[in-house]
């Protein structure tokens, strides 16, 4: 290489600004001379004094780093530069020393201060990079000096530097990894960090240290799953992989029912648990009063909440993150909701390539498993003649797989194309997937048979050889038929020279010979003379037919086998001699020859099982989908294996975060801090989605005691009553007690740790759990043995006397089927569910733990059952904590009975409109048909959008539905009939007031301007004494909001609650405000444009707040 | 996670490498440069190798390869998603993404990629933020940094990565505020022998181009969104007020970007614009075939079809093409076997009609089938599955 060759070359891509400088270089023309110095002129510049001397040389020397040059003798000349004020070439240094300074310890050690300074500077950004390149030099002197860096930045204030420690502790692992305990501790307190910023890298750290420290996510998993959607995109995938893995170890297997059942069953989940608790019943002869010897599934909520909160991100641009998704509900979700993933990985099947090659291959493993998933887009797997081979080839994996009796003869259409294609190696591709669709779907063997046979005219050998080893295949299953085929093929001999299919066809006449009796010597006699001249495995085949034939036609054949073993014995291959030896031995009797040539027709003709063709990709979904491992088959180096589901769900509460002690004054500021790191998505808008939830956690965070007393009741601990202090131990009981049934309703997950309790609750709990399966059809309980009687009594007293608070009470679960000493408190239960008109005489201290309950779950619920709505609506109940008002009552309704709630949620269809979700209920004994409603008789100006029709409710089952009105802001009843094939029922629905707006978010400023115009005419207060259990914050907000769709709204004094909505048709503002005074005094104020609003709405809260 | 990237030009030279960890060697590449041979084409090279320490993830972009080596399990997707991002920000930097282009800018590409990985894990992708940090190329900041021995760094430090929007860098100012929205739709659709379509489906994408100061919050709401049957989403739009109202509602990026992907669902079938009479045959007495291919309208709601292109995979026996050609021109490229028509404008009074015929390799056997023709293109001014938008600013 001639020096000035090697000069210009270094120069390379970067501009020739420098040139003029070292052309004046006195020495320039010596330098170049000899190897070694050749970077002395570099080596000037950079000890220049000007910047932009020393910049050109930067540039230099990094474009030398980029064509992989070495240019690790300047280290000294550029580690100089490290502190030199002009930021370019800084960043060109770090980049430097970040590639050379592994090479060259000592001297990095040089610029160590420089980046410690750094980490000390005001300036976020700055201590940031510092860090980073700090901590990406491989120099292992410094491992203390980055730990201590990496704790301090770990508690920075900014949440970049902290995100940039996160990233700096898999680099000191890999580096030292003595430093693990150490480090997992910054782990974990990173890990407790709120930001968005952080938890993708933090995550990402966790995966790469210690992964198998799943307990340290207990704590964050609720925030992870809540903070998800906020994340960057590629945190997103790292956290989202991450929890598919600690859900596998955490939560029940969803499907775990269904297991037994054969897949595609169209049973519902009830229906299965059913049957079960039959199979279990008869093993136990057990006959009467079928008792759930098994636990019914119930989701966890977290393992909902995250199935909830990744869904929206199978939106994602990013192929990686939907794949992440994709692959978390396919190993997490219940068999039911899987079929969501499906359009969002087709859509995928748009993208490059590279994205194509790896998304096909996790079809290929899904569609296996979950047939029905893919088969709507079957036309998207249809192969085009641009696709790269290895698409074509991954594609037809799919269409095969995807194959049933339906579809089969589109498909083969299809692949009768494909045969014709240019591309010789998908031909013989699509030929193995005839083969594979054959032999799976008997009615299509005969054509797709003959259909191969036609190929073996082709004229391209390759594609007659791959028929010949299909067909073979084939004819396995059942010769006797297809002696002809057989034939045919032996005339194939004198043609097809491909060794495989030579194989075969051999193999074939062999196996078969008794159905060709008089071709078969001969084919071996043509073997014989060209024996010396096939391949390897041809060869073997022949002595295997020889063999064959010997046994069966040893007359004809004899002196054939005979010479066929001499020409083997002499062989060059071994494989092929000791073939030879070892069937001269069993097939030619002879004195020495042992007790096995008696056996030796049985070991040669032996009836041989048909070939199962099968997938490669059978059973690949015990890695991971998604993974690099799942993709190469192989476990590839720092693969974490998928964790079967447990037996028995570990203890759901150690993903409680404990609500530390806070005094009011410290909940503002709070408040406050919450607001500030409030993610991006969750502003004023909507109600239902993965914020929300984030909100009403917060909300419960800040809430007060009864939460977290709430939440040590459900781990099943005593002394949580103790907490609310003033009742008698008597009342603390059934309150407890009362807040497990209710937590029951909910679909709580049953919690192992409740077992202290006695066993009389615990079997009412059997009892219910098992009533809870079955449909409440009245006929059935009626049918119920005698020894239910005291149940069906007070079924009794509950369906005659009891007609109104029943319908109060109204709840979507089955009437709860109590021993009888528990009907009185039952009742009390019913009641407690409805507020408004709960009689003060019945104990009132049990209402603020009902009232807080429903209003904290009842978002999550919310937002579940809405999910669940639009993928089986036949499961779902509305979830019990809404307040739900009976439509039509079973008796009138001759067995129908229907029950309506306004969910709250936004109606997509219209957003004037109140969403009512309808609950169908079918007692009767017969099925109810085309439910719809007819002859909407409404005030002018109001509107319905109706709800689709119901087809079919079959007897003992329940449906959903939604409707909107548009009530044009008046409580005017909407009256209607309902339609069954054979009844038409009048019915109206009638909205409380609070129903007829939706929650507004508004700062504080802007309520107090927004009242200040809604003086005078337009604002009512009244003065009210707060009920004594209603006397703090959090009980009022409880219960405000349950009376009214309202949202509280920030407010700098705890004496005032402050609410704010919209009225659903017209948007005028309803501000409301409790201000609260000494001795559970206090002052509602409503302000709304709307005075018949206003004066129905101050109505209804006061009695919320007064009862 | 992502240990090296190596950028791998078409025939075979590694022209830039860069490690995030410590260094691998590039022989680390034969394994590729062995999966290369065997592949006939650079499409059919499979996207992960697996080599005995390490695994090779590639994808193939605009002549160039871009070979990356991962150590450990790491989702094939997401080095895949993120190696085509790569190469979309030096589309973005440099107006296009080739080798020559790449080795001008060597020291700009070598910064980007600093930034964009911290120790094999994304760091920052969004090209709004890196553009803060480090300036793209432009004529005059060239010129002026030749005089002044400037740099392309910027030298305030970038805040978009601090904030809840990555995606926006922070005190954008013009004099001019505009947004442009240009939605492409496309139609792919798979034509059997006989004409009849076999699938088609419409896929739609929103290409933005905003300009606008400061924080920008827009809302665009489709005329008929039950239309669209699967989308996707820059990160910037939320997805909460798409499912309640399927409206988009978003605080845009600076300059150009993709706003969202949909696909319209095709339970009607799709009218395709144009049709195709075509008839190729071989025969067996001497060693020629014939060829004739006419293109019509069909369905273009009076709009014209433009760049209108007739591309057809030959069988290997073709030697020659000698074909005439009512409108435009075609080329026949001997080595790779592909007649291209490239019609233009199609004009309805006067159908163009490619004729001719094809001589065939002697000795060779007659190929038995029907090759398949590709035919694309354009129509201006028109939406397919006919979604309209409405914008509103905040």
């Amino acid at each position: 290489m001639s020096a000035s060759s090697a000069f210009n070359e270094e120069k390379g891509g970067s501009s020739s600004v420098g040139e003029p400088e070292y052309g004046h270089d006195p020495a320039s023309g010596g330098i170049f001379s000899s190897d070694y110095k050749r970077h002395d002129d570099l080596k000037e510049m950079l000890d220049s004094n000007k910047d932009s001397l020393k910049l050109e040389a930067m540039k230099r020397i990094v474009a030398m780093i980029a064509r992989g040059k070495n240019a690790s003798d300047l280290f000294p000349a550029v580690v100089k530069n490290v502190a030199c004020k002009n930021i370019e070439v800084k960043k060109l240094v770090y980049v430097y020393l970040v590639r050379y300074a592994e090479e060259q310890q000592d001297l990095a050690l040089l610029s160590i201060s420089t980046f410690q300074r750094g980490l000390k500077d005001p300036n976020q950004l700055i201590r940031a990079s510092a860090l980073r390149v700090l901590s990406s030099i491989r120099v292992t002197i410094i491992v203390p000096i980055m730990m201590l860096a990496i704790k301090e930045a770990a508690s920075d204030m900014s949440p970049y530097v902290r995100k940039t420690a996160a990233h700096a502790i898999p680099k000191l692992y890999s580096l030292d990894p003595e430093q693990k305990d150490q480090l997992i501790e910054v782990i974990e307190k990173l890990l407790a960090d709120k930001t968005t910023l952080v938890a993708g890298s933090v995550v990402m750290a966790f995966e790469e240290v210690c992964p198998e420290r799943i307990d340290l996510i207990h704590k964050n998993y609720r925030k992870l799953c809540n903070l998800l959607i906020d994340v960057e995109e590629w945190g997103q995938v790292v956290i989202i992989n991450m929890l598919t893995r600690y859900a596998r170890t955490q939560f029940l297997n969803p499907n775990m029912n269904e297991s037994l059942l054969e897949e595609g069953s169209d049973k519902t989940f009830y229906g299965s648990d059913e049957d079960e608790d039959e199979e279990e019943e008869e093993k136990e002869k057990k006959a009467e009063a079928p008792m759930a010897k098994r636990k019914p599934y119930v989701m966890d909520p977290d393992h909902r909440l995250l199935l909830r909160n990744t869904k929206p991100l199978l939106q994602s641009r990013n192929a990686a993150v939907v794949m992440a998704v994709a692959q978390l509900y396919f190993h997490l979700a219940p068999k039911v909701e899987v079929g969501v993933i499906a359009k969002a990985l087709v859509r995928l099947l748009r993208s490059h390539s590279e994205v194509q090659y790896v998304v096909l291959q996790n079809v290929a493993t899904m569609s296996i498993k979950r047939r029905g998933m893919f088969e709507p887009y079957l036309k998207s797997f249809y192969i085009r003649s641009t696709d790269p081979t290895q698409i074509k080839v991954l594609k037809l994996e799919v269409l095969t797989n995807l194959a049933n009796e339906t579809n089969i003869s589109t498909i083969l259409r299809e692949f009768q194309t494909y045969i014709k294609s240019m591309d010789k190696d998908f031909v013989a591709a699509t030929i193995q997937a005839i083969g594979r669709c054959a032999t799976n779907i008997g009615e299509v063997r005969d054509t797709c048979l003959n259909g191969l046979v036609q190929l073996l005219s082709n004229r391209d050998e390759l594609v007659v050889a791959e028929s010949v080893v299909v067909i073979k295949k084939l004819l396995q299953m059942q010769p006797e038929k297809h002696s002809d085929i057989i034939k045919h093929m032996a005339k194939l001999t004198d043609n097809i020279q491909v060794p495989m299919a030579r194989a075969s066809i051999l193999w074939l006449i062999g196996e078969y010979c008794e159905h060709v009796p008089k071709i078969a010597p001969d084919v071996l006699r043509k073997m014989a003379k060209s024996f010396t001249n096939e391949e390897d495995i041809v060869k073997l085949q022949i002595i295997n037919l020889a063999a064959k034939l010997y046994l069966t036609n040893s007359k004809q054949t004899k002196l054939l086998t005979q010479y066929v073993l001499n020409l083997a014995k002499y062989d060059q291959n071994y494989d092929i001699r000791d073939r030879a030896r070892f069937i001269r031995q069993l097939i030619v009797p002879t004195e020495k020859s042992g007790a096995l040539s008696k056996y030796a027709k049985k070991l040669f003709l032996a009836l041989k099982p048909a070939p199962v063709l099968e997938s490669p990709f059978k059973d690949r979904d015990h890695f991971q989908l998604g993974s690099l491992s799942h993709l190469l088959n192989a476990k590839a180096g720092g693969y974490q294996e998928l964790p079967d589901w447990p037996e028995a769900a570990p203890d759901p509460s150690v993903r409680n975060v404990e609500v530390p002690e806070w005094t009011k004054c410290s909940s503002r500021e709070k408040r406050k801090e919450k607001r500030v790191e409030k993610p991006f998505y969750s502003d004023s808008e909507g109600e239902s989605g993965p914020t929300e939830s984030a909100d009403s956690e917060s909300d419960s965070a800040s809430g007060s005691e009864m939460g977290s007393g709430l939440e040590e009741s459900g781990s099943g601990s005593e002394s949580e009553g103790s907490e609310e202090g003033s009742e008698s131990e008597e009342e603390e009981e059934e309150d407890e007690k009362d807040k497990k049934k209710i937590k029951k309703d909910l679909k709580k997950p049953v919690k192992e740790s409740e077992s202290e309790q006695s066993s009389e609750e615990e079997e009412r709990k059997h009892q219910r759990k098992s009533d809870q399966q079955k449909s409440d059809s009245e006929s059935e309980s009626d049918e119920e043995s005698d020894s239910e009687s005291s149940q069906s009594e007070s079924d009794d007293s509950d369906s005659e006397a009891d007609v109104k608070k029943k319908k109060k009470a109204a709840e979507s679960k089955p009437p709860p089927k109590p021993v009888k000493k528990d009907t009185k408190k039952e009742k009390k239960e019913m009641s407690l569910l409805d507020l408004d008109d709960f009689e003060p005489a019945a104990s009132p201290q049990v209402t603020p733990v009902n009232s807080f309950l429903s209003n904290s779950l009842v978002t999550d619920l919310e937002g579940l059952s809405l999910s669940d709505a639009v993928l089986s609506p036949a499961n779902i109940s509305p979830c019990s904590a809404l307040k739900s008002y009976e439509l039509l009552h079973r008796i009138r309704g001759e067995g129908l009975s229907v029950e309506y709630c306004f969910s709250r949620q936004p109606f997509s269809p219209d957003g004037n409109m109140v969403a009512v979700q309808m609950q169908f209920t079918n007692n009767a004994t017969s099925e109810a048909k085309n439910l719809h409603m007819e002859d909407v008789k409404l005030q002018s100006g109001m509107r319905v959008k109706e709800f689709p029709e119901i087809e079919l409710l079959p007897a003992g089952e329940t449906a959903t539905a939604v409707m909107g009105i548009d009530f044009c802001d008046s409580t005017q009843a909407a009256n209607f009939q309902l339609c069954t094939h054979t009844r038409k029922f009048f019915v109206s629905i009638q909205p409380p007031v609070g129903e007829l707006m939706r929650p507004v978010f508004l700062t504080e400023n802007e309520f107090k301007k927004e009242q200040g115009q809604l003086m005078g005419m337009n604002e009512i207060t009244e003065k009210l004494t707060l009920d004594a259990k209603c006397r703090n914050e959090h009980t009022i907000v409880q219960r405000v909001t349950t009376a009214a769709n309202l949202s509280r709204v920030p407010c700098g004094s705890d004496k005032e609650c402050r609410f704010a909505g919209r009225t659903v048709t017209s948007g005028s503002l309803v501000l409301a405000t409790v201000a609260t005074k000494e001795g559970g005094a206090a002052q509602l104020t409503v302000n709304c444009e709307k005075m018949v609003i206003g004066t129905m709405l101050v109505k209804d809260v006061l009695l919320a707040l007064t009862q | 996670m992502i240990h090296s990237l190596f950028l791998i030009n078409h025939s075979g030279d590694i022209f830039l490498e860069k490690h995030w960890k410590s260094v691998i060697s590039r022989s680390v590449c034969d394994y590729f440069f062995e999966a290369k041979e065997k592949a006939a084409e650079p499409e059919n090279v499979a996207p992960v190798l697996q080599t005995p320490h390490h695994y090779l993830i590639t994808i193939y972009r605009g002549k160039l390869f871009f070979l990356s080596v991962v150590q450990t399990e790491a989702p094939p997707l997401f080095v895949i998603e993120f190696l085509h991002r790569v190469a979309d920000i030096f589309q973005d930097y440099f107006g296009e993404c080739s080798e020559s282009v790449i080795k001008d800018n060597v020291v700009t590409v070598y910064e980007l990629l600093e930034e964009m990985l911290d120790n094999g894990f994304p760091l920052a992708t969004e090209s709004n933020v890196l553009k803060e940090m480090i300036r793209p190329p432009t004529i005059l900041r060239s010129v002026v940094n030749t005089l002044t021995g400037g740099s392309n760094v910027g030298d305030t430090l970038p805040t978009g990565q601090l904030s809840n929007i990555p995606w926006r860098r922070a005190g954008v100012k013009y004099t001019n505020n505009e947004a442009y929205f240009d939605v492409i739709e496309e139609i792919d659709a798979i034509v059997d022998k006989s004409g009849t379509t076999v699938c088609a489906e419409i896929q739609g994408v929103i290409e933005a181009c905003v300009r606008l100061t400061g924080m920008p919050d827009l809302t665009l709401s489709f005329m008929n969104p039950r239309l669209l049957d699967d989308v996707s989403f820059h990160p910037c739009v939320r997805f909460k007020r798409w499912e309640s109202e399927r409206a988009l509602s978003f605080i845009p990026p600076d300059g150009n970007f993709t706003l969202m992907n949909y696909h319209v669902s095709s339970q009607n079938l799709v009218a395709l614009p144009v049709y195709v009479k075509q008839s190729i045959s071989f025969f067996d007495s001497g060693p020629c075939g014939r060829l004739d291919i006419t293109v019509g309208p069909k369905q273009t709601m009076g709009k014209t079809v433009e760049a209108l292109m007739v591309t057809i995979h030959m069988p290997k026996a073709v030697l020659s093409a000698n074909l005439t050609a009512t409108q435009g021109s075609y080329t026949y490229d001997l080595a790779t076997k592909v007649l291209v028509w490239d019609i233009g404008k199609l004009n309805p009074q006067k159908l163009p009609n490619l004729k001719g015929s094809l001589s065939l390799q002697a000795g060779a056997p007659k190929p038995e089938d029907n090759p398949s023709l590709n035919i694309d293109l354009k129509i201006q001014q028109m939406a397919i599955s006919g979604s309209l938008l409405f914008i509103r600013t905040f």
